[in-house]
C-alpha cells in the first residue's frame, strides 16, 4: 500500500479563528465570515482570488452553499467535508491535495461548528434513520471505559490514575488561560478537577472538553508559491488519515489502552515526514484531547511516550508548557472548546503561531531546537474501539 | 396424553417494600414486599423471559401455537405475540396470536393451550398497579409465566378436564389507556366469586369424574388475596397453595400461571391439582402430575426467583410506572426506530442473532456479511446468542446520556466463544459491577417513541 504524502509541497499562507465561545449572539454565518476575513488579511488576498474552497462541518449546515451563501463567492468550487471531529483537519487534507495535484493555484479551508443553538450538553448527532439498536452512550462515556482499563494494565492505581488525569486537565487551563481565543481562561486546580461532578464513569465535567461555537480557516498554496503570500509560510510535511472499520467494538482482543487507527495513522504521517524519532523530533504537539484519558493513551499512540509509560511522563511534566515536549499549548479542546468542523484547523493555527512565532510569549514553547522544529496536530472522531484519526506534521522550513 | 409439558414463571429484580408506600404518604401500604417490572420491562418482554425459561427446559420442541395473554398490552391494535416469535426465533408458520387485553383471557388462553392439538405455549403476563395509596399499587405484583402443552411421555402434568362458567358484573373495570383499575365493592366480588368458584369447582370435579378429596393441592387465582383466601378453603381440597400474596402480590393476567408453576415445582408425581381462577366468571382446570415430574427441574424456580431480587424505592417505582416525572438528562430523547430496518434486522433485534465467520469462527454482533480482514463476503453462519453468558471487560456509568431511569451502567461484553459487544446492563446496581463479572442476556423495551416501543437485548449480572 502506496502513502507517498506530499512533503514540503503545500504551505499554509494565512490563518484565521474566532473566539471559541458559546457565542449565542453569533450565527454561523458570522463565525465564518470573521474566521475567513481574518485568514484572508493573514494571506493579503481576497475571496476572488481563491481557486476553491473546502469547507467542514459536522453538522451546522449541508452542502458547500453554506459557505459559498455566507461568504458570497462568485461562482466558485466548494466542497463541504464531513468526517467526525476530524472534520476541519480532513478539509485541509484534501485542498492540500488538489493543490498538489496541480488542479488548482490557491485554496481556501473553512471549519465552523455552531453547536449552542440545540439548548443540549454536550455533542449530539444526527440520528440517522436505524433499527434502535446501536449504543447510545455519550462520549464520555465511551472514553471513560479507557480510565480502568489502562489502570489495570499498567499497574497504576487509581489514586495515581486520578492524579495523572487531573495534571492534563490543570495543565491545559494553565495554557488556555493564555489564550485571548479560548472558551475557558481560569487556571484551575487538582482539586477543582476532582471535586467536579461526575458525568461518566470517574470522569468529571473538568476531564471533559468544552464545547463552544467557533471557526477557523486557512490559505493554502503549492510550496514554491507560498513566498508570493507570506515571509512566513508553513509547509505541510504529512497528512495521514485512518477510518477505523469498528472492530474495537466487536474484537475481544481490543483492550481499551490504545486507539488503534491512531497508531497507525501516526506511523503513516511519520513515514510521510521522514521522522525517526518522534520523542525527539516532534516540538509541539495539538492532540484530541476531548477527555483527559485520551490525552494519556493519545501520548502512547503518537509515540511521544513507550506503552505504559505516558502515565510518568505526564505527572513528570513532559508535555507541560515549558516541557521537552508541550503539549496543547494553546489549551486543546480541553480549554480552548471544541466546534466540531473548526477543531482541526484551530489545531493547525496553533502550530501556525508557535512556528511563526507569532504567540504572546507567555504561552510561547521553549522546545524549538534545530534537531526539534516540528509540530504535529492530532485530530480523532469518534469513539474507543471505532474512530477516525487525523494526524498532520507541519513545518517552518523545507526539508 | 395431554398435558403440561414445560413452564417457567418469571419474577422481575425488584421488589417494593409496601412499608414504604405509607411511609412516603402516609396512606395505603401494607406488610410484605410486591414485584415490580423495571423500567424496561412490559408485559411482552417480560412474556419472553418466561418463555425462554420454559423453552430451556424443552429444547428441540417444535411450537405450533403461542398465545399471548395480558391485561395490560403493550401494543393495542398491533400483535404482541409476534414479537415473543421473533425474540424467541420461532417459525413463521406457528400460529401467534394475542388474547383479549383481561385476566379472564389467561384463563381462556390455558384452556385453549390444554384442549389444543400439537405443541401450544401460553404464555401469561401482566403489570398491575393503580393510583398511588391504592389498594391496588401495594397488592398489585408483576410477573409473566409460560406454560407449554403437548402431548407424549415429556407430559408433566395430565390435562384432566376443567369447567367454565362466565358472568357479567362489575368487579372492576378499567377504560383502555387508563392507568388505574376501579373496583366495585369487595364483598359484593367476594360473595359472587365464592359462589362462581364453587359451581365451577364442583362442574369440573364431575367431568373428571373425581371428589373434592381426589384433589391434592387447590391453587386459586384471585383479584385479591381476600376473595381468594375466603373461597379456597372451603373448597374441601386436601392442601391450599400458598397465592404469593406476602411477596409477589395479585399478579392479574399471569398469576394463574405464577400459582400454577409454583404449586408444580412443589408438587409430587401422581398428585391432582386444581386450578381455579376468578375473573368475572370462574374456571377451574385440572392436572394430574406425571411420574416426569420428578426429574424436571426448572430453569428458575419461583422459589429461587423469590430469594434472589432486590429492593427498589417507592420514588423510583413511581417513575417506572408513570405516577411522577422525573427530571431527564439535558440530551435529546433517541429518535424513533426505523420499521423498515427494524424489519430487515429482526433477527437481530428481536433474536440476538449475530454471525460467525465459517473459516475464523469469528462472532459479529451485530451479524456483518464481510470477514474481519475484508477479503470474503457472505461466508458467515447465523449464531444465536441469546442464551450465551459473557464476561465483563470493562464498564462505566453515563450520567449524561438519555435513560428513561438513569443513570446508564454500561459494559463491554465478551461472550463465551467469541464475540463482544458494548451494551447496557439492567437489573445492576453499581456497586455491583466488576470487570471478571459473569452476564446474560435479557429482552427488554430500551425505551419508547412516537408509540413504538423499542426491543432489543440488555446484559444483567448473573449472580449466586
Amino acid at each position: 500500500m502506496a502513502s507517498h504524502g506530499i512533503c514540503d509541497r503545500v504551505a499554509i499562507v494565512g490563518m484565521g479563528c474566532t473566539n471559541f465561545v458559546e457565542n449565542w449572539g453569533k450565527s454561523l454565518d458570522d463565525l465564518m465570515i470573521d474566521a475567513s476575513n481574518e485568514a484572508f488579511s493573514s494571506a493579503g488576498v481576497t475571496a476572488n482570488d481563491i481557486d476553491a474552497y473546502w469547507f467542514g462541518t459536522a453538522q451546522s449546515g449541508m452542502s458547500g452553499i453554506t459557505l459559498a451563501r455566507a461568504l458570497q463567492l462568485q461562482n466558485k468550487p466548494v466542497t463541504r467535508v464531513e468526517n467526525y471531529c476530524a472534520t476541519g483537519s480532513e478539509a485541509l487534507r484534501q485542498a492540500a491535495y488538489a493543490l498538489a495535484s496541480g488542479a488548482y493555484d490557491l485554496c481556501m479551508v473553512v471549519g465552523a461548528e455552531k453547536v449552542k443553538d440545540t439548548g443540549f450538553q454536550g455533542l449530539n448527532a444526527f440520528p440517522i434513520p436505524n433499527d434502535g439498536t446501536a449504543r447510545t452512550l455519550t462520549a464520555a462515556a465511551m472514553f471513560s471505559m479507557i480510565v480502568p482499563a489502562y489502570g489495570n494494565k499498567y499497574g497504576v492505581d487509581e489514586e495515581t490514575m486520578r492524579e495523572v488525569l487531573s495534571h492534563i486537565a490543570v495543565k491545559n487551563h494553565y495554557n488556555g488561560a493564555r489564550n485571548s481565543r479560548a472558551q475557558f481562561r481560569k487556571e484551575i486546580t487538582r482539586d477543582t478537577v476532582e471535586k467536579a461532578p461526575k458525568m461518566a464513569g470517574t470522569l468529571g465535567v473538568f476531564d471533559c472538553a468544552g464545547v463552544a461555537d467557533g471557526s477557523a480557516a486557512a490559505i493554502v498554496c503549492r510550496a514554491e508559491d507560498a513566498r508570493k503570500y507570506t515571509d512566513k509560510p508553513i509547509y505541510v510535511k504529512a497528512l495521514s488519515f485512518v477510518a477505523g472499520n469498528g472492530s474495537g467494538l466487536t474484537d475481544p482482543t481490543y483492550d481499551y489502552t490504545t486507539f488503534p487507527e491512531i497508531a497507525a495513522c501516526a506511523v503513516d504521517a511519520y513515514a510521510q515526514a521522514g521522522v525517526k524519532n518522534a520523542r525527539q523530533e516532534v516540538a509541539m504537539a495539538e492532540v484530541h484531547d476531548c477527555f483527559t484519558p485520551t490525552e494519556l493513551v493519545l501520548m502512547e499512540d503518537l509515540q511521544f511516550s513507550e506503552r505504559g509509560t505516558a502515565w510518568r511522563d505526564v505527572l513528570d511534566g513532559v508535555f507541560d508548557l515549558n516541557g521537552e515536549l508541550p503539549v496543547n499549548p494553546d489549551g486543546g479542546l480541553k480549554s480552548f472548546g471544541h466546534p466540531t468542523g473548526a477543531s482541526g484547523l484551530r489545531m493547525m493555527f496553533e502550530a501556525f503561531l508557535q512556528l511563526r512565532g507569532e504567540v504572546p510569549e507567555e504561552r510561547a514553547i521553549s522546545s524549538l531546537t534545530e534537531k526539534r522544529k516540528l509540530a504535529l496536530t492530532h485530530n480523532l472522531g469518534g469513539y474507543p474501539g471505532e474512530m477516525v484519526s487525523f494526524v498532520s506534521l507541519l513545518g517552518a522550513e523545507l526539508g | 396424553m395431554r398435558g403440561i409439558i414445560s413452564f417457567g414463571a418469571y419474577l422481575p429484580y425488584r421488589r417494593l417494600d409496601r412499608s414504604q408506600i405509607s411511609a412516603f404518604l402516609g396512606q395505603g401500604g401494607g406488610k410484605g414486599t410486591r414485584t415490580v417490572a423495571s423500567f424496561d420491562e412490559d408485559t411482552t418482554t417480560m412474556g419472553v423471559e418466561a418463555s425462554r425459561y420454559a423453552l430451556r427446559k424443552a429444547r428441540n420442541l417444535s411450537l405450533d401455537t403461542v398465545v399471548f395473554a395480558t391485561a395490560s398490552p403493550a401494543y393495542a391494535d398491533k400483535t404482541n405475540a409476534t414479537a415473543l416469535q421473533a425474540a424467541l426465533l420461532l417459525p413463521e408458520n406457528v400460529v401467534a396470536f394475542d388474547a383479549g387485553a383481561s385476566v379472564r383471557s389467561a384463563s381462556a388462553a390455558l384452556t385453549i393451550g390444554a384442549k389444543n392439538s400439537g405443541n401450544s405455549l401460553v404464555v401469561l403476563s401482566d403489570i398491575r398497579t393503580g393510583l398511588a395509596g391504592s389498594a391496588d399499587e401495594a397488592m398489585g405484583g408483576d410477573a409473566a409465566a409460560a406454560i407449554i402443552f403437548g402431548e407424549g411421555d415429556d407430559v408433566i402434568a395430565e390435562y384432566l378436564g376443567g369447567a367454565s362458567v362466565a358472568k357479567e358484573f362489575l368487579d372492576r373495570w378499567r377504560l383502555p389507556g387508563e392507568v388505574r383499575s376501579k373496583v366495585w365493592d369487595d364483598k359484593f366480588s367476594e360473595l359472587t366469586y365464592g359462589d362462581l368458584g364453587r359451581r365451577a369447582f364442583k362442574n369440573a370435579l364431575a367431568d373428571c369424574g373425581l371428589s373434592p378429596d381426589n384433589v391434592d393441592v387447590v391453587v386459586v387465582a384471585a383479584p385479591t388475596a381476600r376473595i381468594g383466601s375466603s373461597l379456597a378453603g372451603k373448597l374441601g381440597a386436601k392442601k391450599v397453595a400458598d397465592d404469593l400474596s406476602a411477596t409477589v402480590g395479585a399478579t392479574g393476567a399471569a398469576q394463574p400461571g405464577v400459582l400454577l408453576a409454583n404449586a408444580l415445582e412443589t408438587a409430587e408425581p401422581n398428585q391432582v391439582i386444581a386450578l381455579v381462577v376468578l375473573a368475572d366468571g370462574a374456571d377451574v382446570h385440572l392436572f394430574r402430575t406425571t411420574k416426569a415430574l420428578a426429574s424436571f427441574t426448572p430453569a428458575h424456580s419461583v422459589e429461587a426467583q423469590l430469594s434472589s431480587g432486590a429492593a427498589v424505592t417507592y420514588g423510583r417505582f413511581l417513575s417506572w410506572r408513570n405516577m411522577i416525572n422525573i427530571e431527564p438528562p439535558r440530551r435529546p430523547e433517541p429518535a424513533r426506530p426505523s420499521g423498515t430496518a427494524s424489519a430487515r434486522n429482526v433477527e437481530w433485534k428481536f433474536g440476538f442473532v449475530g454471525s460467525r465467520d465459517e473459516q475464523t469462527g469469528d462472532v459479529f454482533l451485530p451479524p456483518v456479511r464481510v470477514s474481519r480482514d475484508g477479503q470474503r463476503t457472505d461466508q458467515m453462519d447465523e449464531v444465536p446468542m441469546a442464551d450465551v453468558a459473557g464476561t465483563i471487560a470493562t464498564f462505566t456509568v453515563d450520567r449524561m446520556a438519555y435513560s428513561p431511569s438513569p443513570p446508564i451502567i454500561f459494559a463491554v461484553v465478551d461472550f463465551d466463544g467469541g464475540g463482544r459487544l458494548p451494551i447496557e446492563l439492567t437489573d445492576t446496581d453499581l456497586e455491583e459491577v466488576a470487570i471478571g463479572k459473569r452476564v446474560e442476556m435479557t429482552f427488554r423495551r430500551l425505551f419508547t417513541a412516537d408509540g413504538i416501543h423499542n426491543y432489543f437485548w440488555k446484559g444483567k449480572l448473573i449472580r449466586g
